[in-house]
Order: structure tokens, then sequence, then C-alpha cells
């Protein structure tokens, strides 16, 4: 399937400094449509689409703005997390640099969708340098007249990783520890200062004015039986063309890695960053969907020179530092799988180690708070189903035996 | 705008301004000192420890002394396939000083960082709010020197 530009669709072709070059691309006619709709209309589009949240968890966008329009209360928000925090990820921040009209957009159909005129982007420290252009875009727009009284204020991270969980990213906007919350009550119902919002991903809202424009049923005839449209991911690590590249979702992966980013002798592969997926190269033609491996659209390429067991202590090393601290299971769990990962890495790994590893990995799987503790086992059951031989073989080596 | 005697600038008391009213403390301090933290906490509203669980959360957020310019070289995973080490060596190299110190002159803090976003363009560092991509040892000892 063939790389198609959607969300990326004005990307390096409007000068992300002028508004006029985004209006001569059927700029803000979305948004014009959409104020011509009924809410409920608008919603239904959105739900009709399929389009799910690109942020990694999938949720149904047209779902999670029904529950929050359909929530009482007039005080609502909506909130675009633009925190991007997982390792391996820079696809929005290419698209805030070169395309941020496109999101102001379609923040403002959301609000109007949900009937709000309050809304925040939440901009994780590290982009500070886009702060500018992204201020100057939203202050043309006003001027143009196209926000009509909605606000969109920029909120700044101050560099945590775990805040771009949603939970955690609206305690970090109340000006509190960016700790993640207990759910239900989920952020629709109760969120922002206990109202109504809605979180999307920089790239989930992306979709919505082509979404509204061209109707659910021109979005919904791209992709797969449960994964509609397209995805940009970041390819990143050993590969000779790194960067951005927008694929019809159910593309296969080797077309992604090999064909587009130009990766040669591979030995696995890491899908999501560090709570992501880690497949060995024989599973190349796996295609990328919600039904089988896709997360927030991290592929970091390892060839054959790498050691399984050090990218999997580093990985743990990064989850356990950047775990908020506020359950157990993830707190102790992460520093306990770095302990045992460092074990290995030193060589002293032992059996009885890889039946901790699995047990453990379990355990924070079905207790842990939120994404980052439940998935912080992945990349240990992964390698351990993958690459079982490079923790055995290092168990051998430390009783003199020969690898395998 | 009213002050505070440390010159808080105190327009809002809501605890929704924390994060700016730390960093901008922090722009005017260098870092955020103690008494400062407790003053803050008493302009808004709220405890002690409410303040100082924020201020020392987050990564941007420093409570010890910091140079002028704060270096953070990223270590995570993409960066490191593309021999972070080597630039991390090349940094201490230049300054003098290793990752966590910062330098007796003011000049330099030196961090070790997270996922910054510049995957494509590993090994990457920030210098402050600079993104800095592609990195060689020579480059680097360019833009150090370009640093003030």
């Amino acid at each position: 399937m063939p790389e198609n530009r959607i969300v990326l669709r004005n990307c390096e072709i409007i000068n992300p400094g002028r508004i006029s070059t985004y209006l001569a691309r059927d700029g803000f006619q979305a948004l014009s449509k959409a104020r011509n709709m009924k809410q409920d209309q608008v919603i239904e589009e959105i739900k009709a689409s399929g389009l799910r949240g690109r942020g990694g968890a999938g949720f149904p966008c047209g779902l999670k703005w029904e529950l929050a329009k359909n929530a009482p209360g007039n005080e609502k928000y909506v909130i675009c997390n633009a925190d991007e925090g997982e390792v391996g990820t820079f696809k929005d921040r290419y698209i805030l640099e070169n395309d941020p009209f496109t999101l102001i957009e379609a923040i403002a159909i959301a609000g109007y969708a949900i009937g709000t005129r309050q809304s925040y982007i939440y901009l994780r420290a590290e982009y500070h340098y886009l702060l500018e252009s992204l201020m100057k875009a939203i202050d043309q727009a006003r001027k143009r007249g196209f926000l009509d009284g909605f606000d969109i204020d920029i909120r700044e991270g101050a560099g945590a990783y775990v805040c771009g969980e949603e939970s955690a990213l609206m305690d970090s906007i109340e000006g509190k520890r960016g700790e993640v919350r207990y759910r239900p009550p989920f952020p629709p119902t109760e969120g922002l200062w206990g109202k109504p919002t809605i979180i999307n991903n920089v790239e989930t809202l992306m979709n919505i004015p082509q979404i509204v424009l061209n109707g659910a049923e021109w979005f919904s005839q791209m992709g797969t039986e449960r994964s509609k449209g397209t995805k940009v991911f970041s390819v990143s690590g050993d590969v000779k063309k790194p960067g951005v590249y927008e694929l019809v979702l159910g593309s296969q992966l080797k077309e992604l890695v090999e064909d587009l980013a130009m990766a040669e002798k591979v030995k696995m592969i890491q899908i999501g960053g560090a709570t992501g997926r880690i497949i060995p190269y024989s599973m190349i033609e796996t295609p990328l969907s919600f039904e089988t491996i896709l997360g927030a659209g991290a592929i970091t390429v390892y060839n054959e020179s790498r050691d399984t067991i050090d990218i999997i202590y580093r990985t743990l090393e990064f989850l356990a530092e950047e775990s908020c601290g506020k359950c157990s299971p993830c707190r102790e769990g992460t520093e306990a799988l770095v302990e045992i990962m460092g074990r290995f890495s030193r060589g002293e790994g032992e059996t009885r180690d890889i039946i901790v590893l699995e047990q453990l990995s379990q355990a924070m799987m079905l207790s842990s708070l939120c994404g980052l503790g439940q998935a912080a086992p992945t990349p240990v059951m992964d390698s351990l189903q993958y690459f079982r031989d490079a923790y055995e073989n290092r168990v051998r080596e430390k009783q003199g035996g020969v690898p395998v | 705008m009213s002050k505070t005697p440390r010159g808080i600038s105190t327009q809002s008391k809501k605890q929704e301004n924390l994060l700016v009213l730390l960093k901008e403390a922090q722009s005017r301090h260098g870092y955020l000192v103690q008494e400062l933290l407790a003053e803050l906490a008493q302009s808004l509203g709220i405890s002690n420890g409410e303040v100082y669980g924020a201020a020392t959360f987050y990564a941007f957020l420093s409570t010890e002394i910091q140079g002028r310019n704060v270096i953070r070289v990223c270590k995570s995973l993409p960066c490191f396939l593309k021999n972070s080490q080597l630039i991390i060596d090349s940094v201490e190299q230049e300054i003098g000083i290793k990752p966590g110190q910062t330098s007796t002159d003011g000049k330099f803090t030196f961090q070790l960082t997270n996922c910054i976003g510049a995957c494509d363009k590993a090994p990457a560092m920030m210098i402050n709010s600079n993104v800095y991509g592609d990195l060689t040892p020579r480059r680097i000892s360019a833009i150090l020197k370009a640093c003030e």
C-alpha cells in the first residue's frame, strides 16, 4: 500500500508562518462547514470515519467527543496533547513545525463539537523552541476572525515523559506533579479541574479537517477493518533515511523500514518506543495497524550488530527514571527490572532470573495504574519470546559454558 | 502586577500558574532556592510540599545551582545507536566536567536527558532551549565555544 499524505498534506508545501498559504489549500473551510452543521452531525461524521487516537491507545475519537458533549455542565475543555515524549517519536514535532494551522482548525472544530470555548495545547518543555511559531499561528487565525471568541492557550510542560499520559497531563496543567489519576472517572466526564474534557493527540486532530471536508466515507475507505486512514511514523536508528513517513494503515512494516527508510541487515525493530513491542526481522511483513502492532508510530530499527540485552536494559532504565512513582507495581517494578537486566548485561544473570522477569512482568501488567507500568514489561516479555537465546547464552557464559 | 520580596510575579494566585512561576523564578535566579519555594507556596495558598513536590518532579526544574548554559545530551536509544557516547565524551573533554556537574565558573551545567524528539538528527543535544542535531566532535567544539 502506498504512502499517502493526509495528515502531512500541507507539510513542506505551505509556509507555516503565513496563514494565506494555508487558506490557499482549503484552510479553515472545514471549520466553517462544521459550524454550519449541528454538533451531533460533526460528531457522527467523526464516529462514522472510524478515526482512532494516534497517541498509542487507539480510542475511537468520535466516541470520546460524544461522551464529552453529552456530559452535563457548561464548562468543558479540549486539550491537544503535544507532549510527544515517547522514545523515537518526532512526528508531532514535524507537524507543529510545518503545519500549525491545520491543528488550530482541528482544535476549533473539536471545541465546537463538544460545546466549549476553551482549549489548551500541552507542549513538552523540550519543544519550547516551537512555542513562538505556534503562538504566531494562533494569533494569525484569531486576527482573521476564524477563532471567533474560541481560546487556544498553550501550556508548557517542564520535562516529564509521564505527562504524555492523559491524566498526568491534566494534573500538570493544573500546576501539580504529573502523577496519573485513578480511573474511572474518565476525562470525557471528569477531566481537567473535574470538568468534561477531551484529550487528543496532535496527529489525531490533524485528520479532523479533511474528514469534515471530504466525509467519513472517503476516510473509512482507507486502511483495514478496524484501522481507518493513515498513520504517521517516526523512523530512526539503523536506517539510511531516518524521518517521518505517512502510510495507509495496514501497510507492511517491510515497506516502511526497508523500502522507504532503507534499513539493511535488520535484527529487530522496536515499534511504539520504550513501552512498545520488539519484534525480530522474521516478522518484517507484519501489517501496521491497531489489530496488529502500532503504538504512536515510533519505529526504532536495530541491525545485526546490536546487543538485545543492552537495548532492553537501556529501555528499562528509561522507564524506571520516568515512572511517576504513584503506584508501587510500576515504581518498584521498573527498578527491579533494571536491576535484573543489569545483571544480564554484566553477565551475572541466572536461570532463575528469567523466571523472576516473567513473573514480575505479569504482575506489573495486571496491577499498574497506567500505561507506563502496564506496558513497561513489554520489551522484556517480547525479548524473552523472540530472543530468549540472548538471555540463556549469558547464563551459559557465566557458568563457563559455550554460548549456543 | 504585585511583587513578592524576591520578585516573583503573582498576577494570579491559582495553582494553575505554579509551573510557569517556577520557570520564571528559575530563569531569574538560575535555580529554585528553598526560601523562594516557601514564598511561592504562601503566595499561592498551597503547601510547601505541593510546591517542592512539583519543583523536584520535573527534569527542567532544578533546586540545585545551574550554569548559564544547560547542556542536555540525549541518552535515549535512537541517539545511542548513533554513538551518543562519543558526544558525551566530547562535551566532557571540551568543558572539563562530567554529566551531573556544573562548572565552577557557572558557565555550564552538563546533563544527560531522555529523548528530545530529534531522533532523525541523532545524535542530538539541547543547550537551554535550542536543539543541535547531527553532532560530531568538531561541531560540538564550535557550538560550545560560541556559548557565553
